[in-house]
């Protein structure tokens, strides 16, 4: 039965544009920052992306690999990712070089609510390349400095080798950023906490009713980020989180990111806690 | 031959011969003729060119992991109900490519496969499929993004229904509203009334079309008649439904038979009543009909959703996992399922790759494969996130319950779980 009007096909949502690296930095033992550009020079300029919202990045012959945007959102023509080696995409992503080029289509999902939560205090709560979803959402606070509050940093690795950005952290502090680290292992020459994320807020002051939490990570360490959220009275409804699924399409067809009524590629990565909630203590749903 | 377009609405008669004419003229416009076909004793949709090729007189008798065809003499054209196929195999198709790269002097060039397939018409599909097309459409054309391939080929789809005059055990449409009359979504309906059919032109595709038989107008009486086929049909449903409510548990499930009937030919079981009744069913009293017919099954909907999310520590979900083989038959074989997973495939030199996508399963490991580990490992999970997609999150993102009532989930799982048990255990209804 022909219900569909016929009439211009609509681009496919699974075609993939071609990009080149224009830049790539190593940032820590198995992770690479880099920086893209659309070859299309229409497509770079229109492409925007909100803080938190990621990319499908294509290698053909390898697969394609979810992959958070993690830079500017208001830098023009280059599209920065920041990438762990896991498997086997990333694994071919790590061997290419300046100039080679990929596929990426995006973005996609949901964003860090940086504009519901103007006026607040923010805890910015991550572990690992967790923290790259949310550097786009650091640039645009930085920017809007005068629209927040306090903002926190509280940030987590395994060893001092593996944190991310930490160049740039200076500048951050200068412009307003309190930077909290901590790591599992320290070395000789770590000054700073030794342990999980979560510990991090045992030294904060929070002005509970006007904090907002932001958390991407492993799902333990949210869930106890949650946990000392809560313990300090930071309301449920100021609690984001972005969470991960296994993603074989970003257009909600694929079905692998399912997570009780939500896609993670479409209603997430980031989800309000609330939505959460009723499913982030439940064993392998 | 009356050779005019018949507006939506007609109804009209033809001998069942006739039918050839129509599967003429539908090749002629071009379409890719499919229906139901009997391949290794199973009745699927495969090419039909001719109505010698229809399993005319066969009977299906299904249950939970019983799926047998027998011939009856007086058996019609389409009385046995669904096979392992639906349209899903032809929108949807189990392989399909979503992309082409091409690797040329300046850099990778990608493309959009065309669908270069000829449109297809379907012959012979049941409401239930109806209603699962239309849950497919939610999926694939009514959220954010648009699917290419299946929009080109259900643009072009052409469906002749059949309103069913008999049901199998395992049908369960009146549940879900979805059956056994078609209502919806056809470009022409049919019964089978005697020895012709009964057709009612649904769109102007089909009032063109089903102009090649040689027709008439359909008396009222016709009509009326193939109505009250269905709504006959549908009362012995509720009403087994009705019986199921006294009757024993289990009462319902092949255990009833015994092994023997497991194994052995329908006939000898106490189920070769509802097969021997089938094809009289216009003749046959209705509470003869109920007396003899097994149990079927039905799904208790009411505040579903709320009912399984609220029970997603259940004990249920480990005693069904104690059988449950995690083969994922059960997706596979349902008509609104639509998982996938997207793969290479490349050509020997590299320089020519395919992303290919096939139907996967909530019941495989690879499923919620992440690096940092599977999400879910266990058969409980996985059979839990079937069941509370399916019937219960389903609702949330599609505004419809993702089961259709087919009963293909029950047929086809080799160990006979069925869902509207597992329902009902969860519900408390069983003792
Ligand atoms: C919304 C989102 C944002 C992400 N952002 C980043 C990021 O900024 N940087 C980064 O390094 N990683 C990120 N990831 C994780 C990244 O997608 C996986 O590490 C990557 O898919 C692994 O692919 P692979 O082929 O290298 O590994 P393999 O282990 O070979 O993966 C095989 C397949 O499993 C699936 N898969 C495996 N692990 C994951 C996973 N963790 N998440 C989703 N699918 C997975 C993919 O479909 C992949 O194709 C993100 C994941 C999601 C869902
Ligand atoms: S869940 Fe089972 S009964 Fe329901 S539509 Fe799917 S296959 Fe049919
Ligand atoms: S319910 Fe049956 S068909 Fe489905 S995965 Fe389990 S054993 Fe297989």
């Amino acid at each position: 039965m022909s219900t569909a009007a016929p009439g211009a096909a609509p681009a496919s949502p699974w075609l993939a544009h071609t990009a080149r690296i224009r830049s790539l930095k190593p940032e820590a033992p198995g992770i690479t920052t880099y920086e893209l550009a659309l070859d299309d020079a229409g497509l770079a300029e229109r492409f925007r992306f909100r803080p938190g919202q990621f990319n499908m990045l294509y290698l053909p012959g390898c697969g394609e690999a979810a992959i958070s945007i993690s830079s500017d959102p208001e830098r023009r023509g280059l599209i920065g990712h920041t990438v762990r080696v896991a498997g086997n995409v990333t694994q071919a992503l790590a061997r290419l070089q300046v100039g080679d080029q990929l596929g990426l289509r995006g973005p996609f999902g949901s964003s860090w609510p940086v504009d519901a939560v103007r006026g607040q205090d923010v805890v910015i709560a991550c572990g690992g390349v967790g923290l790259a979803p949310l550097r786009p959402a650091i640039y645009h606070l930085i920017r809007h400095r005068q629209d927040y509050g306090r903002v926190f940093l509280l940030y987590g690795a395994r060893s001092p080798h593996d944190l991310l950005y930490t160049d740039e952290f200076d500048q951050w502090r200068a412009a307003g950023i309190e930077v909290e680290m901590t790591v599992d292992l320290g070395n000789s020459d770590w000054q700073g906490h030794i342990g999980v994320v979560p510990i991090l807020f045992y030294r904060l002051r929070l002005k509970a009713p006007r904090t907002c939490v932001l958390t991407c990570g492993p799902e333990i360490m949210m869930r106890f980020v949650i946990f000392e959220a809560l313990a300090r009275k930071v309301a449920k409804e100021n609690i984001y989180i972005s969470m991960e699924r296994n993603m074989n399409c970003a257009l909600s067809f694929c079905g692998h990111c399912q997570l009780g009524p939500a896609f993670v590629c479409k209603d997430g990565p980031v989800f309000p806690y609330r939505a959460m909630e009723p499913y982030l203590n439940l064993e392998e749903f | 031959m009356n050779s005019h377009k018949l507006p939506v609405g007609s109804y009209i008669r033809f001998e069942k011969p006739q039918l050839q004419a129509v599967i003429d003229r539908l090749r002629q416009l071009g379409y890719r003729t499919v229906g139901p076909r009997r391949v290794d004793e199973a009745i699927v949709y495969d090419d039909l060119r001719s109505i010698d090729e229809l399993p005319v007189g066969y009977l299906d008798y299904q249950d939970g992991g019983v799926y047998r065809l027998r011939h009856s003499a007086d058996g019609g054209w389409f009385d046995y109900v669904v096979g392992p196929h639906s349209l899903k195999n032809f929108l949807f198709p189990p392989r399909d490519r979503v992309l082409e790269a091409h690797r040329e002097p300046g850099g990778w060039r990608m493309e959009t496969p065309a669908v270069d397939e000829p449109p297809i018409a379907a012959i012979g599909v049941r409401s239930c499929d109806l209603h699962a097309l239309a849950i497919q459409d939610r999926v694939f054309l009514e959220q954010e993004y648009v699917d290419p391939a299946y929009r080109a080929r259900r643009a072009n789809l052409f469906v002749l229904a059949i309103n069913c005059r008999r049901a199998a055990a395992t049908c369960f449409c009146h549940s879900m509203n979805t059956g056994p009359q078609v209502t919806r979504g056809y470009d022409l309906a049919a019964t089978e009334v005697d020895d012709h059919f009964v057709v009612e032109v649904g769109s102007d595709a089909g009032g063109h079309v089903v102009t090649a038989a040689d027709w008439v107008p359909s008396a009222l009486a016709d009509v009326e008649r193939a109505r009250q086929q269905s709504q006959a049909l549908k009362r012995r449903m509720q009403g087994r439904q009705a019986a199921a409510a006294t009757r024993p548990r289990h009462a319902s499930s092949a255990a009833e038979l015994g092994p023997a009937a497991e194994l052995g030919p329908p006939a000898e079981s106490g189920r070769a009543a509802e097969l021997g009744d089938v094809p009289g069913i216009g003749a046959v009293g209705e509470s003869d009909v109920a007396q003899h017919q097994p149990l079927g099954r039905f799904l208790d909907t009411r505040e579903l959703p709320e009912l399984l999310l609220s029970n997603l520590s259940h004990p249920r979900w480990e005693q069904v996992a104690e059988r449950c083989l995690s083969c994922a038959n059960c997706t596979l074989v349902c008509p609104t399922c639509f998982c996938s997973s997207v793969e290479e495939v490349g050509d020997l030199t590299g320089e020519h790759v395919v992303r290919q996508r096939s139907w996967a399963s909530c019941f495989t490991a690879e499923h919620s494969y992440m690096n940092s580990g599977t999400v879910r490992k266990t058969t409980a999970s996985r059979y839990r996130q079937w069941l509370t997609h399916k019937l219960a999150t389903w609702h949330e993102q599609f505004g419809t319950s993702g089961c259709v009532g087919c009963g293909r989930c029950i047929t086809w799982c080799p160990v006979g779980i069925d869902l509207t048990q597992e329902v009902a255990a969860i519900r408390g209804d069983e003792s």
